[in-house]
């Protein structure tokens, strides 16, 4: 299976094919709907962010917190749908990569074709598994959000699937 | 009377929120493996097998099944002979609060649903509660994730209306539900009452066995059609496309008005957690 290494770069994007598994080794940013509702004021604002979100991947998640001696709790995508409204924004201010589950809105698709961007689904409601595949994690800003504040999820062979390729591929409209 | 003192009543609540979000229901388990033999496509496969995967690591490590440990909804069927002492719906609530803290759970509850100002909270969770017969208590617990939960429709049909009008607006609602919240579903019907009893009912549906037949002929006919029709959409495990859809179709009904027949659908994600325990 093809392993993708961060960074994501539009070469590596544009080889991608909607339908294609691979697994990814990487940093992945957890951002929910709250954190996407602040990304998008402050870039609405012209105002700097918190972090630089160039060449970056977003992760739809909301992470459980880590027992005792674990890295991180269960940490499964959330619905993509509900982050279409920011994600062109997004996208325009740099993010090259996003994964969450489920359909994506025409506009984010046509963002996704104008920007060369790609959106990834993952194993939808697996969390317990998918933390097996987190190396560390680090909160990075809104810590105050709790489990919709962003994190940096250091993962390593975290499954993948190519949902909406860069040319507007939809894994979604295949199946129909 | 039966009197039931708070601390077995918080132990029993504690060891429902464990095993509801840690151990999927054995039925649902069974309608996996068989979707699993069922289905053709690789992708399909593919997903089955990290769902059943996931089950057997959230089970062994006591990890939650899903990172959406869910909005708490506990179903309490207290009967008519019990006493307890103290404030019954508090020590639920709190009960289910620490346990999900101590089980290192995610707080997911948002306090002001208008301002979104609040940090998420373990609490206050749900509790419909039903007076019954008997001197016993019956806490059931469904811990609802919320990507299924935002599919939830209802609609005040006519009472002229043809059971096949009712078949399209179920499927219907499976179909905008498509890829994004999470399938295979389980599909909850209620039918009659008032608008918000057949909501209820349609949640209720939810902790039917799946692979037990409704005792009502004609309802278990519609729930197999219902359940073949949904299963032709083709949005299959994940919607990646594939021949489940659907685990299974569960209705409840009740009486309702001469003028009127509401019908309400919730949909559960494969990710179907409930637990029950009497004291
Ligand atoms: S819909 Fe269910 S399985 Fe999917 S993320 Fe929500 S709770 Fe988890």
């Amino acid at each position: 299976m093809y392993k993708l290494k961060a960074p994501l770069t539009k070469d590596k994007i544009g080889k991608l094919r909607t339908g294609e598994a691979l697994v990814y080794d990487g940093i992945l940013y957890t951002a929910r709907d709250q954190a996407h509702r602040r990304f998008a004021e402050l870039i609405k604002k012209n105002k700097k962010l918190p972090i630089d979100l160039k060449g970056q991947i977003i992760y739809y998640c909301g992470p459980n917190p880590a027992a005792p001696g674990k890295i991180i709790g269960a940490c499964g995508p959330t619905t993509s749908q509900r982050m279409d409204r920011f994600a062109p924004a997004l996208m325009k201010a740099g993010v090259l990569g996003m994964v969450g589950k489920g359909e994506r809105s025409p506009d984010v698709v046509r963002a996704i074709k104008k920007y060369r961007a790609v959106y990834f689904a993952t194993y939808a409601g697996c969390g317990a598994l998918l933390s097996r595949y987190v190396k560390n994690k680090k909160i990075v800003c809104f810590e105050d959000l709790g489990t919709e504040a962003v994190f940096a999820l250091n993962v390593s062979n975290f499954p993948l699937l190519v949902a909406v390729d860069c040319m507007g591929g939809s894994i979604y409209d295949e199946r129909r | 009377m039966r009197i039931i003192g708070h601390k077995i009543l918080k132990r029993a609540v504690y060891a429902l929120v464990t095993r509801a979000n840690t151990e999927l229901r054995s039925d649902v388990l069974r309608a996996l493996k068989q979707a699993q033999s069922r289905e053709k496509s690789a992708l399909a496969k593919s997903a089955l097998k990290a769902i059943l995967e996931n089950a057997a690591v959230a089970k062994k490590e006591k990890l939650a099944i899903c990172q959406d440990t869910g909005l708490p909804v506990v179903f309490l069927e207290l009967g008519q002979k019990v006493f307890v002492k103290g404030d019954i719906i508090d020590i639920i609530g709190r009960a289910i609060e620490e346990g999900y803290k101590k089980s290192y759970f995610r707080a997911s509850i948002q306090k002001d649903a208008l301002s979104r100002s609040h940090r998420p909270s373990y609490g206050p969770v749900i509790v419909h509660t039903d007076i019954v017969r008997g001197n016993k208590i019956k806490i059931t617990l469904l811990p609802k994730g919320f990507g299924c939960e935002n599919k939830a429709q209802v609609k005040m049909f006519a009472p002229t209306a043809a059971v096949a009008e009712i078949e399209d607006f179920v499927v219907a609602a499976v179909k905008q539900a498509g890829a994004s919240a999470c399938p295979p579903y389980v599909v909850g019907v209620g039918i009659g009452g008032t608008q918000d009893l057949a909501c209820l009912l349609a949640k209720r549906a939810l902790l039917l066995p799946i692979d037990k037949r409704n005792k009502s002929k004609n309802i278990a006919i519609l729930e197999q059609r219902l359940n073949k029709r949904i299963n032709t959409l083709g949005i299959g495990p994940f919607g990646y496309g594939g021949k489940t859809t659907s685990l299974a179709v569960k209705i409840k009904t009740y009486p309702t008005h001469i003028a009127g027949l509401p019908v309400a659908v919730n949909i559960s994600c494969h990710a179907l957690r409930s637990a029950a325990i009497f004291i």
